[in-house]
This record gives structure tokens, C-alpha cells and sequence, in this order.
């Protein structure tokens, strides 16, 4: 790709309560953000992940570090206004029930945005958009512009949270847990259908999950993030097929994989899941590449990599 | 074959509404063999847990069981008066549910919950329920001084490995875990079930397992059932299930779930 990167956090830390015990959300956060590329965030819960989606929405002021859209800080220049700016970068939440009002209906929540963001528009091409939108994420306009979400599926609910977001036209889309709420069978639709957006619209999307098998699907790079850190991130298959940091293993090793058997899985022990766990908690600064574009932060202490 | 530990027999289970039933479970028919890992998978509404309710005669109204027998042990759970039903859950069926780990009484101590269910049970005394659970804490790797903590002093695998342990207090015959790592992380998701593997293997439960994620089912369970649509569509061995299904739902289903190694799905095969 020889896009540039349009939305790049660099070295962002952002800390939760002070005094004795402060949570360390997000440490010495970097990354970046390319039209046409996905890019996953993996970790487990408390890890940092939505932290790290809160800051790009700018529902959250960082501590430290910058981060940049367009080149520009957030908060200044020509994206300064938040309005401006949610325009250009939009999220889809993992509860796609509870990211609709039960209270409207589809038309309401596609026709807000557009109402809200695209003063420009005339009732009758607000009413095209609508019907377009809804064909960008393969739904019947005719049937559900007049219904209300619960008469809707996991979905299909998560399809009209896609069409709502690309609704405003973003360059960007954060997606928290997209997927995570719904049935198997129903997943695989709204990962393809967020492929096939960032490939005709050319998004550039943040994926988060905790379900590393569907990064590998979607991402072209992949972050670990473990304790508020971004422990080890490159190409997803690089990443995945060759994991270097110490945590990375531990977490691979654990994800449900059907070719092996339980008794037979290599595991690692309780007292080197607490060892690995303690030192990749631990502050690590120092950075070392392990292959193209694929690096890792150097672990301390007793888990050597 | 020694006799199965519970065999289920033509089970079939409606929701009853107003205008018309619901037919939540269909002519099911499947049998668990005695120190057996056993999987039940399928989608949300597949009628996997109305299944496992109904073992432990938990399930209430709207629920009504049409046909069908349930037999632990070769008596039918149907059968049970109120007085057998107290009985005979923890002692030969014992549940562990999805929010098992939000299912502790919040105000009172983890020692005061054993001894809710060993004092009930089995008539012991505090100090006899304290040596009973220092020795089950054991066996889930829980030290004994955690007997002292309130649930929310514990993490959420902890909570549920505790859980687990109330469960294995009277030595039940048939353990049922209904989703009973979903809300847990892949790494101490991994530690409980190796807990649980290891220990049905010591101690000869069966275990019931319901989950949607077929691909650790796979890895877990000896024999696995597919349900759709309130019907078993398919029963076999794990690696049958995983590597030669039959049934094309199972198939799809397979080809709908990304792969973490290897050749990575065609991406076509939604349902």
C-alpha cells in the first residue's frame, strides 16, 4: 500500500484514578490507522483495548502523547470542532442491542445522521441515501425502513449499526467488538460485509477483539495488547504464525483451536501463566524487531523470549 | 458398554403461548456414558439449554415437556416428587450456568456458601465443612485461605472455579456447564477446563458441556451433538464432528468459523 497512514496515536498514555493504585489504561501507545487497511487490536478484557478506541472517538483526553488525524492534533485545525471530526471518524459498538433506541425506528436512526452531518441535503435525497445505505449492507429498504430494532436480529441490528456509521461518509471506522454478541453463522456475513466496505470505500478500520481467529480473517496487521501495552504488533500472519512476545504465545496457545486435543496442547503451567502475566506487566520500553515490519516490546525479568 | 449415566429419550419441550407453542426441543434422544465429556452445541435458540434446565428440572413455565424420559442413573427425572428433586440435585446432577460466577451470595463469605450447601446436605459442622472445603477449594487450585473472601475479593475464573467446587460437594454423578466460560478470557478459560478434564478423569463424573463455540468443544469433548432448530441434527465423536461431518449444518458451520492456523476459510459459506 502506498497509502500514508491518516490517523496515528504516538506514544499515548492515558491513566484511570490516582493515589495509591492507578489503572494504567493505555502506556506508551503507538500506532497507525491506513485507508484500505484493517488493523486489529486483540487482548483480553481490561487490556486497554476500548481504552484505546474511546481516545481515537476523543471520548477521552489522552495524558500523554498525540494523537494525529490529517496530520493534525486532535482538537485543532480543520478537525477541531467535534462534529467535524465524528464525521470523519465513526464507531460500531459490540451490543447491537443496546446501540439502537428501542424507542425508533430504522428510518430515525439512518436519517439522524444524515440530518445532523449533511445539512445539505433535501428530504428527498436524504430518503435515497437512506435506501442506499441500506443496500450497502444488503437489507431490504422496503422492509425495514419502518421497523423498530427488536423486531430486528442480532444481525441485522448490526448491520443497520454499519449503515448508521457509513452513513456520514467516514474515513475511518473504529469497531469494537463487532461480532462478539452474535451467532457464528451470523458473524462471517458482518466481517465480510466490513471487508468489502473498507475495500470499496477505502476505510481505514480499527478492529477490536478478543477473538483472534476473526483478525486473522479481517486484518491485514494485528497489535497485542496486554496491561494497558501494545506488547507485540506487525503483519497478522507474521504476527500470529511466529509470535515472539512471551504474552503473545501464552494468549495463542490458549484460543480453542479443534485440530488439538486438550490432553495434547502444549500449555503452559499455572506458575508460568502468573510469571509471563507479572513480567508483561511490567513497563517495557525497550522496542526490538523480530521480522519485516514486526516487532515486539523486550520483556524483562524470568519469561525471557 | 457399562450403562449410561443419563440417557435422554425422545425428549420433546414447547414453550406455550397464547396463540400457538413454541417447539423449543424435538424428539431429542441421546445417552452420556459414565466418566464422559459430552458436548451440546448449537446456535442461541437452538434449544441446547432448554435441554439442560430440564436434566436438572429447573426449567418453569412457559416450559412444558411434552414426551420423552429423562433417566439418571435409570430413574426418570420426570418422575421426582419435591422431596427426591432436593436430593437428587448437587448429589447426582449438579449445574454450573454462564453467570455461575455472579451466582455467589455477594454478602456472604466463600466459607459460609460450602457450609450452606455441606450443613443442608450432609449435616456437617462448621468445622467439619471447613476441612470439606479446604480439600474441594484444592481441587479447582484455590488456597485455602480464600475461604476468608467475599466474592468480589475474587476474580471472575476464580469465582467460577469456586463455583465449581460447591458443585463437586457431594460427589455428583453428572455435571452440567452451560456456557460456562464464554464470559471468561481464552487463557483462564483454558486453566478451568484442563481443571475440569483432570478432574472427571479422578474422580468419574460425566460432564454435560452446551456451548456455541464448536471449535473448543472440539477440543474438549469425547462426543459431541449438534443441534438446529430444536432438533439433534447430528451425534458422533469429536473428531468425526471436526474432521468428517455429515450433517450440512455442521459443515456450515465449520465453514463459517475463521481459522487461527492453517488454509484460512473460503468467507462464502455464510447460512
Amino acid at each position: 500500500m502506498s497509502h500514508a497512514p491518516i490517523l496515528s496515536l504516538d506514544n499515548v498514555s492515558k491513566t484511570f484514578g490516582g493515589g495509591k493504585a492507578p489503572v494504567y489504561a493505555a502506556r506508551a501507545v503507538s500506532l497507525e490507522l491506513t485507508p484500505g487497511r484493517t488493523t486489529a487490536l486483540v487482548g483480553e478484557s481490561g487490556s486497554g483495548k476500548t481504552t484505546c478506541a474511546r481516545l481515537i472517538m476523543r471520548e477521552y483526553e489522552a495524558d500523554e502523547g498525540k494523537i494525529l488525524f490529517k496530520g493534525e492534533k486532535l482538537g485543532t485545525g480543520q478537525f477541531a470542532d467535534l462534529s467535524a471530526y465524528r464525521r470523519a471518524v465513526q464507531m460500531i459498538f459490540q451490543d447491537p442491542f443496546a446501540s439502537l433506541n428501542p424507542a425508533h425506528t430504522i428510518r430515525y436512526h439512518l436519517e439522524r445522521p444524515l440530518k445532523l452531518h449533511r445539512k445539505d441535503l433535501a428530504k428527498a435525497e436524504r430518503e435515497a441515501g437512506i435506501v442506499k445505505l441500506l443496500e450497502k449492507v444488503k437489507l431490504p429498504a422496503d422492509q425495514m425502513l419502518e421497523k423498530y430494532p427488536h423486531e430486528l436480529s442480532g444481525g441485522q441490528r448490526q448491520r443497520i449499526s454499519i449503515a448508521r456509521a457509513l452513513a456520514v461518509g467516514p474515513e475511518v471506522i473504529v469497531a469494537d467488538e463487532p461480532t462478539s454478541m452474535l451467532d457464528v453463522s451470523v458473524r462471517l456475513g458482518i466481517l465480510n460485509l466490513l471487508n468489502e466496505m473498507k475495500r470499496s470505500l477505502d476505510l481505514a478500520l480499527l478492529y477490536i477483539t478478543h477473538d483472534i481467529a476473526t483478525a486473522r480473517y479481517v486484518a491485514e496487521d494485528i497489535m497485542v495488547m496486554f496491561s494497558g501495552q501494545i506488547v507485540e504488533w506487525g503483519p497478522v500472519e507474521s504476527v500470529l504464525g511466529n509470535p515472539a512476545h512471551p504474552y503473545t504465545r501464552l494468549l495463542l496457545s490458549a484460543v480453542p483451536d479443534p485440530d488439538v486435543r486438550l490432553g495434547e496442547a502444549t500449555d503452559f503451567s499455572p506458575d508460568d501463566i502468573v510469571a509471563i502475566r507479572k513480567d508483561a506487566a511490567q513497563a517495557q520500553s525497550e522496542v526490538r524487531e523480530v521480522g519485516p515490519g514486526h516487532f515486539i516490546r523486550v520483556p524483562g525479568g524470568t519469561a525471557q523470549a | 458398554m457399562s450403562a449410561p449415566v443419563l440417557s435422554v429419550r425422545n425428549l420433546s419441550i414447547d414453550y406455550v403461548g397464547e396463540d400457538s407453542d413454541f417447539h423449543a426441543v424435538k424428539d431429542v434422544s441421546f445417552d452420556i456414558a459414565k466418566g464422559e465429556f459430552f458436548g451440546l452445541a448449537g446456535e442461541s435458540g437452538c434449544g441446547k439449554s432448554t435441554i439442560a434446565f430440564a436434566i436438572a428440572r429447573l426449567h418453569q413455565p412457559s416450559a412444558l415437556i411434552r414426551r420423552g424420559e429423562i433417566l439418571v442413573e435409570g430413574r426418570n427425572v420426570l418422575d421426582l416428587d419435591k422431596k427426591a428433586l432436593e436430593k437428587f440435585r448437587w448429589t447426582e446432577v449438579a449445574m454450573v450456568f454462564q453467570s455461575a460466577m455472579n451466582s455467589l451470595n455477594p454478602v456472604l463469605t466463600i466459607e459460609a456458601q460450602f457450609h450452606d450447601v455441606l450443613k443442608t446436605h450432609l449435616g456437617l459442622s462448621r468445622e467439619q465443612s471447613r476441612k470439606r472445603a479446604e480439600e474441594l477449594l484444592a481441587l479447582v487450585d484455590i488456597p485455602a485461605e480464600r475461604l476468608k473472601s467475599f466474592p468480589h475479593q475474587c476474580s471472575g475464573g476464580m469465582r467460577q472455579r469456586i463455583v465449581i467446587a460447591i458443585c463437586l460437594a457431594l460427589n455428583p454423578k453428572l455435571l452440567i456447564m452451560d456456557e460456562p466460560t464464554t464470559a471468561l478470557d481464552v487463557v483462564v478459560q483454558r486453566e478451568i477446563l484442563q481443571r475440569i478434564d483432570v478432574l472427571r478423569k479422578e474422580l468419574g463424573f460425566s460432564i454435560l458441556f452446551i456451548t456455541h463455540d464448536l471449535g473448543l468443544m472440539a477440543q474438549v469433548c469425547d462426543r459431541i451433538g449438534v443441534m438446529l432448530e430444536g432438533e439433534l441434527v447430528e451425534v458422533g465423536d469429536a473428531r468425526q464432528i471436526h474432521t468428517a461431518p455429515t450433517h450440512p449444518y455442521t459443515k456450515k458451520l465449520w465453514a463459517s468459523m475463521p481459522r487461527l492456523r492453517g488454509a484460512q476459510i473460503g468467507g462464502e459459506a455464510s447460512l
